[in-house]
C-alpha cells in the first residue's frame, strides 16, 4: 500500500490523474531558483522550449544565454561563469549533453570543481517518434562515474520542480534526469524530498496495519528499486503484485542516484531479500548497477534488472516503446516472479 | 602608453630567468613539455609581470584580470612565472613538478595549485571558460569595468571545434574585454601545424567570427605590449593577438623543432640549454661559465 506520510497524489491509480512531462518542472524549478539567488542563471543549446527554460529566459533575459547548437561550448562556457560565481544551469537533450560534451563536463565542470547543473531532458526511449538518435539511454551511467558529480532523477514534475532547485543550494556539479512525455503526477507538494535520500512510497500491507493475507498465504517478498519516469509503472506493479499475486511488495524511489542512499537500499534488501531494479536506461551501468555495486558488498541477494538491454531505441508512441523494451508494469511484475523463483 | 626601453630589457631578463627556471624544473621532473613553455616565456613574462592586474598575496582578489590556461601542457611557463610572481615557491617548483602530491601537476589541476584559474589538459576548451567569465563578468558589471581576460592557447588546438564554438560566441556577444593570445609556433605533436592540419589563413578565420585580430612576434616584448595595448582599446569586439613564436626560443638546440614538444631535456641538455640562456645563446660571456 501507499506510504500515507509520502503524501503522495490521492489519485495516482484514477484514470484521469493529472499527467505532465517531468522537464517541466525542471523549467518551474529553475524559474524559482532564479527568483530566490540573482546568481543562477541559464544556457541552452537552441532547445529552450523544449527544455522548458523558457520560462527562465522570459523572466530573466539578461541572466540567459543562448549557445546555439554546440552543447561542449554549453558546458565549458557554464564553467567559466560558475568560475565568476555564477550557478550556472545548462540544458539540451540528455543525448547532446551530457552525451556529446562528456569530457568537457569532466574536465571543466566536475575535474575543475564548479557548480553547474547539467539538465538532460528527453531521456529514455518514451521521447517516443524522434528515434533512438534521441533517446538518451546511457546518460546515467556515463555521469554517476564521474567524480563529484551528483545524479538526480525526479520521478514527475513536482520531484523535479524540487529538484532543481535543490540543487541549485548545492556547490558541486549536479546532473538531473528528465523525461519528455507526459507521465502521471505521483507526489505531492508535502511530499519530502532531499538530496541524498530515497523514498519509501509503498509497503506491503502486512508490515502496516490489517494484513491482506496471512503470512502462509505470502507467495513472496521483494522490494522494487526504481527511478524516474517508471516509478509509477512501479507502482502499478506492486499494487497488481500484492492485490492479485500475493507478492508482498515494497517499492523504493531513488530520486538521487549518486550519491547512493546506501542506508535505505540496504535496509530494504534485508527486509525483502531480492530487489528488482527498474529503470529506463541501459541495464549496463545504470542505477541497476549502483544497487548492485552496493548490494555485492553490502548485502548480497538475488536481483533482476527491468532496464533496456544493450540496445539502442526506435521510433514509436512512449507506452508502445516502454512495453517494447520491457519496461513497464507487466514486465516489472514478471521480474518480480522470477527474482522470487531465484531465492 | 609605450612601454619604457628599460622596462623592455628588465622583461627580457625576467623571461630569460623564467626560461633558466623551466628547464631545471623540466630535467628533474625527467618528463614534460619543452618547446612551447620556452616559446611562449616572453608573453608570460610580460603578462604576469607588467600588464595583469592581480595580486600574488590574494590570488582570490574579486578584481583582479583572469588568465586562462587553455593548452595546459605549457603549464611550466605558468608555474614557473607565478612561483617568480609570489604565488608559490620557485624552489618547490623545480623539485616537485610532475611529482606526486606536488602543486605543480603535469597538466594544471587545481585541486593542487588553487591559486590557478582553471584546471585544463584537454585541448580547446579553455577559450570557451574565458567567454563564459567574461559573460559573467559583463552581466554583473557592464561594458565598460576595465577588468580584463586573456585565454592563452596552442594552435594546434584551434584543430578543435570547441575552440571555433567559443570564438563564434564571442564574436556574437561582442566581448571587448576578451583576449585571446594564440601560440602560433607552427608544431603539434605529430609534426607540423600546416601538414597535420593546415590553419591557414588563420587571420580571416578570427576575422569571419568578428574578432579584432593582431598578428606579431611573440617573443618580442615591445611587439606583445603594443598588441595587448590595442587589444584592450577595442572596445565592441573581442581580440585575438596571432603571436608568432620560435617553440623553444633561447636554446638553439631545441629551436623550431617539433621533437622538443612533448619530451624533456637531460642533464647534459639541460646543462648545455642553461649555458646557452646563460650567454643568451653565445652573444655574452656566461656569469656562471
Amino acid at each position: 500500500m501507499l506510504i500515507s506520510s509520502q503524501k503522495l497524489n490521492p489519485k495516482i491509480f484514477d484514470k484521469d490523474v493529472e499527467m505532465q512531462p517531468i522537464r517541466k518542472g525542471f523549467g518551474e524549478g529553475l524559474l524559482a531558483a532564479g527568483e530566490a539567488d540573482e546568481r543562477v542563471v541559464g544556457l541552452c543549446a537552441d532547445l529552450t522550449e523544449s527544455t522548458q527554460m523558457h520560462l527562465f529566459k522570459e523572466k530573466f533575459p539578461h541572466r540567459f544565454v543562448e549557445i546555439g547548437v554546440a552543447e561542449q561550448n554549453l558546458a565549458t562556457v557554464a564553467s567559466g561563469m560558475a568560475a565568476m560565481g555564477k550557478i550556472p544551469f545548462i540544458s539540451s537533450y540528455a543525448m547532446f549533453s551530457p552525451g556529446r560534451n562528456w569530457e568537457q563536463i569532466r574536465t571543466t565542470i566536475a575535474y575543475n570543481n564548479v557548480p553547474v547543473k547539467i539538465a538532460g531532458s528527453h531521456a529514455g526511449v518514451s521521447v517516443g517518434p524522434d528515434g533512438g538518435s534521441h533517446q538518451a539511454l546511457e546518460d546515467i551511467a556515463m555521469m554517476r562515474v564521474m567524480p563529484r558529480m551528483v545524479v538526480l532523477s525526479p520521478c514527475d514534475s513536482i520531484e523535479a520542480r524540487k529538484a532543481t532547485i535543490a540543487a541549485a543550494k548545492t556547490n558541486t556539479p549536479v546532473y538531473i534526469r528528465l523525461a519528455r512525455d507526459k507521465t502521471p503526477v505521483i507526489t505531492t507538494e508535502e511530499t519530502p524530498f532531499e538530496i541524498g535520500k530515497a523514498s519509501l512510497l509503498w509497503e506491503p500491507h502486512n508490515l502496516q496495519g490489517p494484513t491482506l493475507y496471512t503470512r502462509s498465504d505470502l507467495v513472496g517478498r521483494v522490494g522494487i528499486i526504481v527511478t524516474g519516469s517508471l516509478v509509477h509503472e512501479a507502482l502499478k506493479a506492486a499494487r497488481q503484485l500484492e492485490e492479485i499475486e500475493r507478492v508482498s511488495v515494497s517499492v523504493l524511489n531513488l530520486a538521487t542516484i549518486k550519491p547512493l542512499d546506501v542506508d535505505a537500499v540496504v535496509k530494504l534488501t534485508k527486509e525483502a531479500g531480492a530487489i528488482v531494479t527498474v529503470e529506463e536506461h541501459q541495464k549496463m551501468g545504470g542505477m541497476g548497477s549502483a544497487v548492485a555495486e552496493c548490494l555485492a558488498g553490502n548485502c548480497p541477494v538475488p536481483i533482476e534488472f527491468v532496464a533496456v538491454d544493450d540496445q539502442f531505441g526506435q521510433s514509436g508512441t512512449p507506452s508502445e516503446l516502454v512495453a517494447h523494451y520491457g519496461l513497464d508494469a507487466p514486465h516489472i511484475v514478471q521480474a518480480v516472479r522470477k527474482v522470487i523463483s531465484r531465492k | 602608453m609605450t612601454i619604457e626601453e628599460r622596462k623592455i630589457f628588465a622583461l627580457e631578463k625576467k623571461a630569460n630567468q623564467l626560461r633558466q627556471i623551466v628547464i631545471e624544473a623540466l630535467v628533474e621532473a625527467k618528463s614534460g613539455h619543452t618547446a612551447g613553455p620556452l616559446g611562449m616565456a616572453d608573453i608570460f613574462t610580460y603578462l604576469f609581470f607588467y600588464a595583469l592586474r592581480h595580486d600574488p598575496k590574494n590570488p582570490t582578489w574579486e578584481e583582479r584580470d583572469r588568465l586562462v590556461l587553455s593548452n595546459g601542457h605549457i603549464c611550466s611557463i605558468l608555474y614557473a612565472a607565478m612561483c617568480s610572481a609570489g604565488y608559490a615557491s620557485v624552489d618547490e617548483f623545480k623539485k616537485t613538478l610532475r611529482k606526486f602530491g606536488s602543486k605543480f601537476q603535469g597538466h594544471p589541476h587545481r585541486d593542487f595549485f588553487p591559486a590557478l584559474e582553471t584546471s585544463s589538459g584537454p585541448l580547446g576548451s579553455g577559450l570557451s571558460q574565458a567567454v563564459g567569465m567574461a559573460l559573467a563578468h559583463r552581466m554583473d558589471r557592464g561594458r565598460s569595468s576595465g577588468r580584463f581576460f586573456y585565454c592563452l592557447m596552442s594552435d594546434g588546438e584551434l584543430d578543435a571545434g570547441n575552440s571555433w564554438e567559443g570564438a563564434m560566441l564571442a564574436g556574437k556577444e561582442k566581448l571587448g574585454n576578451l583576449i585571446a593570445i594564440v601560440d602560433r609556433n607552427n608544431i603539434q605533436i605529430d609534426g607540423f601545424t600546416e601538414d597535420i592540419m593546415p590553419l591557414e589563413p588563420l587571420v580571416d578565420k578570427w576575422r569571419a567570427w568578428n574578432w579584432h585580430v593582431l598578428e606579431i612576434d611573440g617573443n618580442n616584448i615591445w611587439q606583445i605590449d603594443r598588441a595587448i595595448q590595442e587589444a584592450k582599446s577595442i572596445f565592441n569586439q573581442p581580440s585575438v593577438i596571432i603571436a608568432h613564436t620560435v617553440p623553444g626560443k633561447g636554446v638553439p638546440e631545441f629551436e623550431r623543432k617539433y621533437e622538443w614538444h612533448g619530451k624533456p631535456p637531460n642533464r647534459e641538455e639541460a646543462e648545455r640549454a642553461l649555458k646557452a640562456l646563460r650567454s643568451l645563446g653565445g652573444k655574452i660571456t656566461s656569469e656562471h661559465q
